[in-house]
């Protein structure tokens, strides 16, 4: 017969019509401002810079060393590398980035920022609610707005953070561990020329 | 009362022409008229393309616009203000002055065709003897402002969607002019308001529509298959074909000229059917003998938010057709079942009423239309397709 089909299609939508004013299964829509989809773990938009303890300037891990600058595939970071040296987070001088830019609109959001740090201070966030009026300024992020605190990071990213912290935990116990041994052995090197003499008097 | 309520906007009109001088009062009656027409059916538009997000969204179960305002009801209002404040864009090698003037033309020639429909009893604002033929030739010129947007904005798509569209609205008006002609065979004439008038009666409490006739609903189908194509809308939306040409004929319009586009393309499917409703459905007349007391406009304005419900409906349902299937089947289906349907309203003119009347022109077109469905069917050949060119 001509047309059952059709009537088979319309028969089709019209059960989709009514349902879902029946059904609340068939409205699958989130709607966005008011409900958000909960986010899995490893869930990424953006790179942010990770600070340790309360002052984003003083706990800045970044020591502006442009790995990360020069790994970018679409050039979206723009570091400028300080003069001076501040104590980090250890209490070791080093460098610091004086300018660290990231132009979200140009990211591509690969992580591999990520992966070349050498010192964990670059970190994937997952904040989405990005959108500006200003389509330039608003989405060049300077070093003030891509600084979160490890804090931020734990409560994002919690499995990863903590394996993030253990080992640094870990390397910072061996750079100590190192640091001790070199001090003890330069005390020990720093003891013989004092003893020398005293053990050369007798002859 | 109910006759006042019923004649409220006629008698308000006299009242108005009471207090203007006897030489000015065929003028102002006519702008009087042209502004209810310009107010009443956009805003349906208004309500329509509201209707059809909220409707296309609940077939496929996502809620459709429901940010301004309850429901979404402000929506059009938002898109009206959008559509104003867009840049005005016109390509640098375009026909300046034909590129303005297709959606004009566009836009004058749907709400031309209002001039001739009855919206209800003693509303109809001019009462032309050739009603119906003034209805198509306006409508025919609906292609020629599609034609001029396609050419003038030098784009080939826009030319190959104006193409497209002008072969679909010219094949498809030869069946929808056919199939109402079975209706100007039973009433005797071309007038709009004596079709209506002709079906107004009743037997018992059912009326006398001419779609509760073989021919009657066969025509009617025939007609809104045509109607659907001539207006553009899926599964005839080819013309537009967002997948393969973008917007077709109209991709080169931006702000308000595009705007203007889709109003007259929604006109134009109210406009055919409103003719539709006239020629088919009674036109204002009540369904049931018992529901007279309800004023004959809403009956008009209900059947035809109805017609645009079903329209958003096929639209909902149906896939988009393919050239050769679209002109298959105006010439091979609608167009014999068209003159078969001619056929059938001559043996009902001519055969005295009864049961007997009502099998034989059931047959008469039941028949035919099986077997060109079968044919239709087994026509299609599945093969290897052959490229001469693009090797």
């Amino acid at each position: 017969m001509v047309g059952d089909g059709i009537l088979k299609g319309l028969a089709e939508t019209a059960r989709n019509f009514l349902g879902s004013y029946v059904s609340k299964d068939r409205l699958i829509t989130v709607q966005y401002p008011e409900e958000r989809i909960p986010q899995i773990e490893a869930a990424r938009s953006f790179p942010f810079l990770v600070y340790d303890g309360p002052d984003w300037q003083a706990g800045m891990r970044c020591v502006g060393c442009q790995i990360c600058e020069k790994e970018c595939p679409p050039k979206c970071i723009l570091i400028k590398k300080s003069a001076d040296k501040k104590p980090d987070a250890v209490g070791k001088p080093q460098f610091y980035p004086a300018v660290f830019d990231i132009d979200i609109s140009v990211c591509m959001s690969c992580q591999i920022c990520v992966e070349v740090c050498p010192f964990d201070a670059i970190k994937m966030d997952v904040d989405y609610d990005l959108g500006t009026g200003d389509r330039f300024g608003g989405l060049l992020l300077d070093k003030q707005r891509l600084s979160k605190s490890n804090d931020y990071y734990h409560h994002i990213h919690p499995t990863e953070a903590a394996a993030v912290d253990a080992q640094l935990a870990a390397e910072r116990a061996k750079v100590k561990a190192a640091a001790d041994a070199k001090a003890a052995a330069a005390a020990k090197v720093a003891a013989p020329p004092q003893t020398q003499p005293i053990s050369g008097e007798p002859k | 009362m109910t006759q006042f309520i019923d004649q409220i906007f006629v008698l308000g009109m006299q009242w108005l022409l009471n207090y203007v001088p006897a030489g000015a009062r065929s003028l102002v009656s006519a702008i009087v008229c042209v502004v209810a027409v310009v107010i009443v059916f956009p805003l349906l538009f208004a309500i329509t393309t509201w209707l059809e997000r909220k409707g296309l969204g609940r077939i496929q179960n996502r809620f459709g616009p429901n940010r301004v305002g309850p429901w979404g009801l402000l929506q059009p209002i938002a898109d009206a203000i959008k559509s104003l404040t867009k840049e005005d864009i016109v390509p640098i090698q375009a026909d300046h002055v034909v590129h303005f003037l297709a959606p004009v033309l566009l836009v004058a020639a749907a709400f031309l065709a209002y001039a001739v429909l009855p919206v209800g009893r003693n509303m109809v604002l001019v009462n032309l003897d050739a009603g119906v033929l003034f209805f198509f030739a306006v409508g025919s010129t609906m292609e020629l402002a599609v034609f001029m947007a396609g050419w003038s904005s030098r784009s080939k798509y826009s030319l190959l969607g104006a193409m497209r569209a002008v072969a679909q609205m010219i094949s498809y008006e030869v069946p929808m002019v056919l199939a109402s002609v079975v209706v100007i065979m039973q009433a005797g004439s071309l007038s709009t308001a004596s079709i209506v008038d002709r079906q107004a009666g009743y037997t018992g409490i059912w009326p006398h529509w001419f779609v509760f006739t073989p021919w009657g609903i066969v025509g009617f189908t025939l007609f809104m298959i045509a109607a659907t194509a001539e207006s553009n809308r899926s599964p005839f939306d080819l013309p537009e074909g967002e997948s393969e040409i973008i917007a077709g004929y109209y991709i080169e319009y931006s702000g308000f000229k595009f705007a203007l586009f889709f109003l007259g393309e929604y006109l134009g499917m109210f406009a055919t059917s409103g003719m539709a409703i006239t020629l088919f459905l009674g036109g204002w007349s009540a369904p049931l003998s018992v529901l007279t007391f309800i004023p004959s406009y809403i009956w008009f304005f209900a059947k035809l938010v109805t017609l645009i419900c079903g329209f958003i409906w096929i639209r909902g349902t149906l896939p988009r057709l393919r050239m050769d299937q679209l002109m298959n089947l105006a010439w091979e289906f609608i167009l014999p079942m068209a003159l078969i349907n001619m056929l059938v309203a001559g043996i009902w003119h001519l055969m005295p009423a009864g049961p007997l009347r009502w099998l034989v022109c059931s047959a008469i077109v039941a028949i035919p239309c099986i077997l060109l469905g079968i044919g239709l069917k087994h026509k299609k050949k599945f093969q290897v397709r052959t490229y001469r060119y693009a090797e």
